[in-house]
């Protein structure tokens, strides 16, 4: 949590710089904290006892599972971890003809590169050097974008809580293996099928077993590469997808596919507004030059019109000129006349 | 904050009696409302919602976020076209949109609050800790600041009104730029809720899940804009007739032009939806059940309202084109949802999926009623429907 109290500027800067490096990947390759730890759950070992789901209610001081533990009816219904179970354990196959059932234990798969982590508005989650993903309530305002965008379904939340609601998931034991401990699931189970140890020498064990036990094991490793790995490994007799875990899913990270978009971003922040203004200009002009042209228009018409009444009114003087000449004549001659008429009589 | 609103319907019967159908009806609406979510936050969103582990996002995301700021395009739409693109024979429908825009995405904000688990701590990710990496940290932030922009926007109704006009002018002043931030938030932030799924291509499917999500948001939250500017015309052109200023054959005018955009908007959101089948080569998958219902959101959500919306500018019918805009705001809910909770964990058992709670859906219509509640009260009161006499013209 070192990086994480971060400001709003120094955690934009940060990002920012940040996808620098992660931009810079075609040339350099981070292959996560060297030493880092992990579990590899062996699911040929597991026999249904839920050791560890009492151990994992123990150590995280929970409600223990209710009812005694070898009750065989709990595994008739397909169950998830919730707020107050941070690992559960399935049946996946009831009987088959050649073998026991087969059981997978779920929880929290600490993912090499968490898609939690990178979808947080608020960045409560971070990878540790040390393998295990951590969440921070302090920080959570509660959206669960989380929970939503976990492909393994391992979050839960506390939807009874009003005030202090959290995320809740397995923190891998964090704490004890502070102290140097194993992790609770894996101290108790009785048949050594989870081994805690570094993520590289798991890797190394599960590969020994399959090469050493080839009819016992599909040959995959379940969390080498899924989305870029986890910290938890399953090992499998029965293929993957019978025990709810996707086959053949991308060795891409989920939050280099699920982010990549944000990249426009700062192209839309700096293209729009000079595309937009240059619009904006584009559509003004056209409006001037119509209203110039408009105006011309208008005041070529107004001169004709102008030009056309000039003339009426020309012609009009004339004939109004032309009228007096003729009225004045003929008054003149009106009077003459009558001079005639009065001289004669 | 119910109670205020009960206030305000009150008031908005002015001098009349209290006690008309609409307070009525409002008034318990909103009420039950607020006893609700009483109850969620005292009891907690166990006590209120339908929500579990697997289905962390349910009603109140579904429809008051994702298709609320969907819905709320309008606003952004019509001021670009006007402000920006200089077509001013819209301007009369830019105040109504901007108020629906600023309405919808208080609306969004308030069914935020009742959502989170800790709603005190929505301004952390800005004053405590920034998870800049999170599509979500970018529509909160966009969000934020173009709720603040469709504030400003919408100021200059309330400045007229007052009288204050120092504000009003400088305001005024501020149009063109706070019109291109609106767009260039609203591009972001309405693409990158779609961009929010980009991260479950194991969980929504196939035919839902594209990597082209953002563009799909995008363009379809631009034909819902164009859509709620008419529904919103449907009943505010009545309501408020008395205000309308503009002659009706220029308001069917405005209607057509709406029509013809909405066209274009659904071809394009059809022909990108299509392209995406066709990309992602998922054509095998319309076979299916799940193909069925996305045909039924695909021809008759988006295809049937466009070419609605095309014979009803063809022709000059402003009943077709209301219908298709009734249409594609529904298609827009309908995808919304179907990305959030109806084939988001498609492949779980029947008895593990989502059905909203009685109570989540009675809080959603409240929050609606309390929009078009506030937009009654705001459009009766201020210069929404019609220009102020002193501002003609001016922006």
């Amino acid at each position: 949590m070192s990086v994480s109290r971060r400001g709003f500027i120094g955690g934009a800067i940060g990002a920012a710089l940040g996808a620098g490096a992660a931009d810079a990947g075609t040339v350099k390759q981070f292959p996560g904290h060297p030493g880092r730890y992990g579990l590899l759950h062996d699911t040929t070992l597991c026999v249904g006892c839920r050791s560890c789901e009492a151990a994992c209610a123990r150590v995280n001081e929970l409600p223990l599972p209710p009812g005694p533990l070898d009750d065989a009816e709990v595994f008739a219904a397909r169950r998830r971890t919730t707020d107050t179970a941070l690992t559960v354990v399935n049946r996946y196959v009831e009987a088959p003809v050649d073998g026991p059932p087969v059981y997978r234990k779920l929880q929290c798969m600490h993912c090499n590169e968490p898609c939690c982590a990178t979808v947080c508005p608020v960045h409560a989650f971070e990878k540790t050097p040390e393998g295990p993903v951590l969440y921070d309530p302090e920080v959570c305002m509660g959206c669960r974008y989380c929970i939503m965008a976990c492909p393994y379904n391992a979050l839960a939340y506390e939807y009874d809580k009003v005030l202090t609601p959290r995320v809740m998931r397995c923190t891998m034991c964090y704490p004890r293996i502070k102290d140097g401990l194993v992790p609770g699931c894996a101290e108790a189970c009785p048949m050594g099928a989870i081994t805690f140890g570094e993520r590289e020498q798991l890797i190394a064990v599960a590969r020994e077993r399959i090469r050493k036990f080839p009819d016992r094991y599909v040959d995959h490793i379940y969390g080498e590469h899924e989305f870029g790995g986890t910290s938890w490994l399953v090992l499998s007799g029965t293929p993957f997808e019978e025990l709810d875990l996707l086959p053949g899913v991308t060795h891409e990270p989920l939050p280099a596919i699920g982010t990549s978009y944000l990249g426009v971003v700062p192209l839309v922040i700096t293209i729009y507004p000079g595309l937009l203004l240059g619009m904006y200009a584009f559509s003004k002009r056209q409006q001037a030059v119509a209203k110039e042209e408009q105006e011309r228009a208008v005041g070529a018409a107004l001169a004709q019109a102008g030009e056309d009444a000039q003339k009426k009114l020309a012609t009009a003087a004339e004939r109004a000129a032309k009228d007096k000449e003729r009225a004045v004549e003929a008054a003149v001659k009106k009077a003459l006349a009558e001079h005639q008429q009065g001289g004669g009589s | 904050m119910s109670d205020a609103a009960v206030g305000a319907a009150a008031q908005g019967a002015g001098a009349r009696s209290i006690l008309t159908p609409f307070n009525l009806v409002t008034g318990l609406i909103l009420a039950g409302g607020a006893v609700i979510l009483g109850l969620r936050f005292t009891q907690g969103l166990a006590a209120t919602t339908n929500l579990t582990h697997t289905y962390p996002w349910g009603l109140w995301i579904g429809f008051d976020v994702m298709s609320g700021v969907a819905l709320a395009a309008g606003g952004f739409v019509t001021s670009s076209a006007v402000y920006l693109f200089g077509m001013k024979e819209y301007k009369p429908i830019v105040r109504p949109a901007l108020l629906t825009g600023f309405l919808g995405y208080f609306l969004v904000v308030l069914g935020l609050l009742a959502d989170l688990g800790r709603p005190w701590r929505l301004p952390y990710p800005f004053i405590k800790q920034a998870g800049p990496t999170s599509p979500l940290f970018e529509v909160a932030l966009c969000v934020a600041l173009y709720l603040t922009v469709l504030f400003i926007e919408s100021t200059p109704a309330a400045f007229e009104w007052l009288g204050w006009k120092k504000l009003r002018k400088l305001v005024g002043s501020l149009t063109i730029g706070l019109t291109v931030l609106g767009l260039i938030l609203s591009t972001m932030h309405q693409s990158t809720l779609g961009a929010m799924y980009m991260v479950t291509p194991t969980k929504l499917h196939a035919l839902w899940y594209s990597s082209h999500i953002p563009v799909h948001f995008f363009v379809s939250a631009v034909a819902a804009g164009i859509a709620m500017v008419i529904v919103e015309g449907m009943f505010s052109h009545r309501a408020f007739h008395h205000q309308v200023q503009i002659s009706t054959e220029h308001f069917e005018r405005i209607n057509f032009g709406l029509a013809k955009a909405g066209a274009v908007a659904l071809a394009v959101y059809f022909a990108v939806k299509v392209v995406g089948l066709a990309i992602e080569d998922e054509w095998a998958l319309l076979a299916t059940g799940w193909g069925a219902w996305f045909l039924v959101e695909l021809l008759g959500f988006v295809l049937l309202p466009g070419l609605m919306f095309a014979v009803a500018y063809r022709e000059r019918r402003l009943g077709l084109a209301r219908a298709a805009a009734v249409i594609t705001a529904l298609g827009i809910m309908l995808n919304r949802f179907n990305i959030t909770f109806v084939a988001f964990n498609w492949n779980l058992p029947p008895a593990e999926r989502y059905l909203p709670s009685w109570m989540e859906i009675w809080v959603t219509v409240a929050f609606i009623t309390f929009a078009v509640v506030a937009f009654r009260w705001i459009a009766s009161r201020m210069p929404i429907m019609y220009e102020h006499p002193e501002w003609r013209g001016q922006h």
